[in-house]
């Protein structure tokens, strides 16, 4: 696990990984435009910090290692841009980037089972939590130190099983597991407050007896600090980051269009912005 | 058939319970269904028995994530529920999942067909053969008798794929005597030898087609308990003595179901066997009474059996 020990120097890098995450990412859209880049990019900080800041356990040389802390993608569909972060950590060869949705590789669309250093079958939505509340409630019994971690996006509450999963895990004391909700405002056709209002999520979830903290979802410092303690943290309840992000972060064309989740780049507008960044 | 009446369920869970005792990676999941003989395993594993509440999807997703981290898992509600309210769970985090990895989680349905009779037609459950004999990777298990799911227990443990375990509601007396050497990946078994015509049943449908067999030595009577993985060549080797065979299941049929077994079996062997598939039409049971009324309206009961075995002998005199 790559951690470093100076607190400046480590946020200057993260800042820097997730640059290069968005480039990768951006890259990746262009030799598979299918992919869905505006919410691949709302949770590029939030990926940054749980695999580089040191808040996740992991050995990409033993995926299965027991002692490892399991990260749930529950929003599948968003999650292209942990596809350089695994190949850079040695999950897969980077060459596997420039094979995206192509014949013969195993990196699709939408993220599955099938990729190394994936813990479960991702892309429909609203399952990941409940999944991981079974995970969570066998490493309590093995009295594992391990830690469950889940990445939502706010869309995604939408669907009825993630409640019932809100419900067992609190019921159940689950403080092994840390719930990470993207929340970048917009589902596929419409921001989510003209839709079913989610607001306010954080009484929502105080009244099922969750720990809630609410930060900005692109500060990587932020996100490092809230986490690491959480993480730790077994006071009997689970625990929840409402990482308020924005969808297409980075793209002029996609912030704030609320068809962003849909829309693909053209090369050309691709290039142009891996122009302007460094 | 013989002994004293019996659920499936309890002599499953009475085994499971057994199990329980000495292995301590097993977790039994409700979706707050219960059972006198759950009582046990309630009590005494309280670690390792949850009630999601009445929550299927969180039922499956659970169940999943324990599977994931090397659980052996029971996941037990009422079938039509389990099956359907959870399908597309089923579907991604068990049918498509233990593609790759390990799930060993055991979907006990209880109810299957129209055992709650009288619940109408949300609680019956007339479609989980198709269903959940399309889902690859899945086992399906009909049991006719309890002797039978009591023996599946070991088997349930030991394979770590995911199964759907498919329960009659109500007591029943066991068909079979002795099934220390059954094969259950066989899949079936020739209950009684006939001449020219065989009934193959599934479940409870299978002491029906008992009851029916009886009256003529001419009827064979064999018990596909098993209606995923089949195998295949055994199964015809085993029907391809008969000249007719007549299908009875507690399901939707021309569906994918036990008659769409039988049918591609014959079909895939160049078979000339005469076929014919008793079991629901294409609608849902309202009417009310017991299970004898409802199969005698749908024509499942005894005697319908039997004229459908009459009209293959008249038709071959012809």
């Amino acid at each position: 696990m790559h951690i470093l020990q100076d607190k400046q120097k480590l946020i200057g890098f993260l800042k820097e990984k997730a640059l290069w995450v968005r480039r990768q990412t951006l890259m990746i859209h262009k030799i598979a435009p299918e992919t869905r880049l505006a919410s691949s990019l709302s949770d590029v900080e939030i990926f940054v910090a749980l695999y580089y800041g040191g808040i996740l356990k992991f050995d990409p040389k033993d995926i299965n290692w027991q002692e490892r802390d399991r990260f749930i993608i529950s929003k599948g569909h968003g999650a292209i841009s942990l596809y350089p972060i695994l190949a850079d950590l040695g999950y897969f060869p980077m060459e596997e980037l420039k094979r995206v949705c192509k014949e013969d590789s195993f990196l699709g669309g939408i993220p599955d089972i099938i990729i190394p250093g994936f813990e479960t079958t991702n892309g429909s939505l609203g399952h990941g939590l409940g999944v991981a509340c079974g995970m969570a409630t066998a490493l309590k019994r093995k009295k594992s130190d391990s830690a469950v971690f889940v990445l939502i996006g706010d869309g995604e509450l939408y669907e009825g099983s993630v409640w019932e999963a809100i419900m067992f895990a609190s019921e159940h004391k689950l403080d092994n597991l840390v719930v990470i909700i993207d929340n970048n405002k917009i589902c596929m056709l419409d921001y989510c407050k003209n839709i079913i209002d989610l607001t306010p999520l954080e009484k929502k979830f105080r009244t099922f007896n969750w720990k809630v903290k609410t930060i900005d979802g692109h500060d990587v410092r932020k996100i490092c600090n809230t986490l690491h303690p959480l993480k730790i943290d077994r006071s009997g309840r689970p625990k929840v980051v409402i990482a308020d992000t924005i969808k297409g972060r980075g793209v002029p064309q996609l912030e704030g269009d609320s068809l962003c989740h849909i829309k693909s780049l053209k090369e050309g507008e691709i290039n142009d912005l891996l122009k302007g960044q460094k | 058939m013989s002994g004293a009446l019996r659920t499936m369920r309890d002599a499953f869970i009475e085994q499971i319970y057994n199990k329980m005792r000495h292995m301590d990676d097993i977790f039994f999941l409700t979706a707050d269904f219960g059972a006198p003989s759950l009582d046990k395993i309630r009590c005494e594993f309280r670690d390792r028995f949850i009630n999601v509440g009445i929550a299927e999807q969180n039922l499956i997703n659970v169940a999943t994530g324990l599977a994931l981290e090397g659980c052996k898992v029971y996941a037990y509600a009422i079938a039509p529920f389990i099956t359907m309210r959870a399908y597309e769970q089923i579907r991604s985090n068990l049918s498509i999942s233990s593609q790759i990895k390990p799930v060993n989680v055991n979907l006990i349905g209880v109810g299957a067909g129209v055992s709650y009779v009288v619940s109408g037609p949300t609680h019956h459950c007339l479609e989980d053969i198709s269903i959940m004999r399309l889902l690859p990777n899945f086992t399906v298990f009909s049991p006719s008798d309890w002797k039978l799911a009591e023996l599946f227990a070991d088997y349930s443990i030991n394979k770590k794929m995911p199964k759907y375990l498919r329960f009659d509601g109500t007591p029943l007396p066991s068909i079979y005597e002795d099934v220390e050497d059954l094969e259950i990946e066989k899949g079936f078994h020739e209950i009684k030898k006939g001449g020219k015509i065989c009934l193959v049943s599934t479940g409870f449908m299978t002491h029906r087609a008992l009851a029916a067999a009886n009256e003529s030595d001419d009827i064979g009577v064999i018990d596909v308990f098993m209606l995923k993985p089949v195998h295949n060549e055994l199964l015809y080797n085993a029907v391809k003595k008969y000249e007719c065979i007549i299908t009875i299941e507690e399901a939707f049929i021309n569906s994918g179901g036990l008659d769409s077994l039988v049918s591609k079996l014959l079909h895939d062997n160049q078979s000339n066997i005469k076929l014919k598939s008793l079991g629901f039409n294409d609608k849902y049971v309202f009417e009310l009474g017991d299970r004898n009324y409802l199969h005698k309206i749908n024509k499942l009961d005894k005697d319908s059996i039997t004229s459908a075995v009459r009209d293959f002998y008249g038709k071959r005199q012809n």
